[in-house]
């Protein structure tokens, strides 16, 4: 039947954001592989924006919480039966702890957190970052099915205009009797992450002390964006590593990066160095950060953040 | 209660990295390290066996350098240590996660500790494709472990939250950085390592065929260096209110992200 499959993840009703991402590049795959994009997920209510994605069909499975197991039994179940030239899952944490079960079970390929794709010849042709971005390789993969997890950010979301997609029920896998998912804690504030953010305004060592990150929160805050880190100041304690940008940390390719106090390790610009656009504020003229700058801020970061949050307030409030 | 920890040694984070032929990196002159992420699974199986006994086998695939990193892990408290000699490099993650579970099923084990991606590579699949392979659950991106009786309880880092987990054993567990806080190897440790053989084996060895492990699946066609970034227009912060004006206008006007 050929085709492309795509995991299509719903958050708070909606697809998630890199769950879109991968519906388009899948449509487009679909047009040079043939056959038709469908989606998998355990939600029927998203079936109306699968469609607008270009999924032809939404496979539901009887599930609810995400847990590895019966995922990848539904998922398993769904690629033998509609025999997909490729797989596709977006790279959050569930399709990157999807995906390599399923590949295993398949006995197939899998490129991870890809931000290029295309078929040609047969095979899907990925592009990926290695080494944090400090180069770019490009893997073929030629199993079938060629399975993929796309980089949040790196595929733009299109909508297609089609109807909304026919929901195919699909046989529930047996559960799980190897993990349980006890409770899942959401951090206090609902904070946005770094990996699917669109801005990120990251703080390093020139803050001098953990409290001083509420200058960064803030104008985070005033924004709309998610609050990134430097190794260091997550080293020294002053914010959770979930916030880290760089080698250690998170990859990430935002539209907006603000660095403030980043002097810019070379793992920490291999994380941020492909964001679209970059700012940095930095008090010492020759910091590596301003080499990636588009625009460099010479100047006292305790100056000119609050300075730039008040702006950003008011330009908001017009 | 016995663990297996598989490492995958990289090239040093603060490296350059150069490329050899278009398709490889040179690593000539180049450090190599003990993967980061790994550092925090092999801490925890040592805290492990400290509080319940048994055996901590560190396990890795690839050329003969990586039995530096083997013996650096035995120096900081592994007590056994496994080489599978091959060309790591040419394998795809499923042929290399196919290498490591044959080897893991002959080493007793009720843990199987892995990082969360061997930096570098930045796969991210090889310990969920080892779980598959053998059979176990898996508890990936894990930040904070407790080994009870029978099962375990691990705390899984998602996207702004984080989930709780209980899984039984045998199992595999991805560490995340924040897992604990790894130890140096002590002078004794060191010594103590010097003693230890590393068992070396093959893939034949292993029943496995090299046709399915290497050049298999995913192949890497091209490596390159992302262009170079120039550097853009550099200004005098020096008046606050004035750079948070031009801050903005570059917000509003380059980035169109207000």
């Amino acid at each position: 039947m050929a085709g492309v499959v795509v995991f299509a993840e719903v958050k708070d009703g909606r697809l998630k954001k890199a769950s879109r991402e991968a519906l388009s590049i899948g449509r487009k795959l679909a047009q040079t592989a043939g056959g038709d994009l469908v989606a998998f997920g355990v939600d029927r209510a998203a079936a109306e924006e699968a469609g607008r994605y270009g999924a032809k069909r939404l496979y539901v499975a009887p599930l609810t919480a995400y847990t590895t197991g019966p995922f990848t039994t539904a998922l398993k179940q769904l690629v033998d039966q509609v025999k997909p030239s490729i797989v596709l899952l977006a790279g959050t944490s569930n399709g990157r702890d999807l995906a390599p079960r399923l590949a295993a079970r398949l006995n197939v390929g899998v490129a991870s957190d890809v931000d290029r794709l295309e078929w040609t010849g047969g095979k899907l042709r990925a592009r990926r970052p290695v080494y944090s971005g400090k180069a770019f390789a490009t893997v073929e993969v030629s199993s079938t099915p060629a399975m993929a997890t796309t980089r949040p950010n790196a595929f733009t979301a299109e909508e297609a205009g089609g109807e909304t997609a026919e929901v195919v029920q699909i046989a529930g896998p047996a559960s799980d009797d190897k993990v349980k998912l006890i409770e899942t804690k959401t951090a206090e504030a609902e904070e946005l992450t770094i990996a699917e953010a669109d801005i990120i305004v990251s703080g390093g060592r020139g803050l001098k002390e953990a409290t001083n990150f509420s200058l960064i929160r803030d104008l985070a805050h005033a924004i709309g964006g998610a609050v990134g880190a430097s190794r260091a100041t997550v080293d020294a304690g002053w914010i959770d590593h979930q916030h880290q940008v760089g080698q250690t940390g998170r990859v990430v390719s935002p539209n907006l990066y603000i660095a403030a106090g980043v002097s810019g390790a070379i793992q920490h610009l291999a994380g941020m160095s492909s964001s679209e656009h970059i700012v940095a504020i930095n008090k010492d003229p020759e910091a590596p950060i301003f080499r990636v700058a588009d625009l460099g801020v010479v100047g006292d970061l305790f100056q000119i953040i609050p300075a730039l949050t008040e702006a950003v307030k008011k330009a908001k409030a017009h | 209660m016995n663990s297996v920890v598989c490492i995958a040694q990289v090239p040093d984070t603060e490296a350059r990295i150069k490329i050899a032929d278009g398709r490889r990196i040179d690593e000539t002159g180049l450090k190599f390290i003990v993967s980061p992420y790994d550092e925090f699974a092999l801490e925890e199986a040592i805290r492990v066996k400290e509080a319940k006994g048994g055996d901590v086998t560190v396990v890795s695939f690839g050329p003969d350098r990586v039995q530096q990193a083997l013996r650096e892990c035995l120096a900081r408290g592994a007590t056994k240590a496994l080489h599978i000699k091959g060309e790591s490099g040419s394998a795809d993650a499923l042929g290399i996660a196919k290498t490591l579970a044959a080897a893991i099923r002959s080493v007793p084990h009720d843990l199987l500790f892995f990082g969360k991606q061997g930096v570098g590579t930045d796969n991210s699949l090889v310990g969920p494709m080892v779980a598959e392979l053998l059979g176990y659950p898996q508890l990936n991106v894990v930040t904070h472990l407790e080994v009870g009786e029978g099962k375990i309880t691990a705390h899984r880092e998602i996207e702004g939250a984080e989930e709780i987990l209980e899984a039984s054993m045998p199992a595999v567990i991805t560490a995340q950085k924040g897992l604990n806080e790894p130890r140096y190897a002590s002078l004794k440790g060191i010594m103590a390592a010097k003693k230890i053989t590393i068992e070396t084996k093959t893939l034949p060895d292993l029943g496995l065929q090299e046709s399915d492990i290497h050049h298999q699946r995913v192949t890497v066609v091209a490596l390159e260096l992302p262009p170079e970034k120039s550097g853009g227009r550099k200004i005098d912060g020096g008046d606050a209110a004035t750079a948070a004006k031009e801050i903005l206008k570059y917000i509003r006007e380059e980035a169109k992200a207000l």
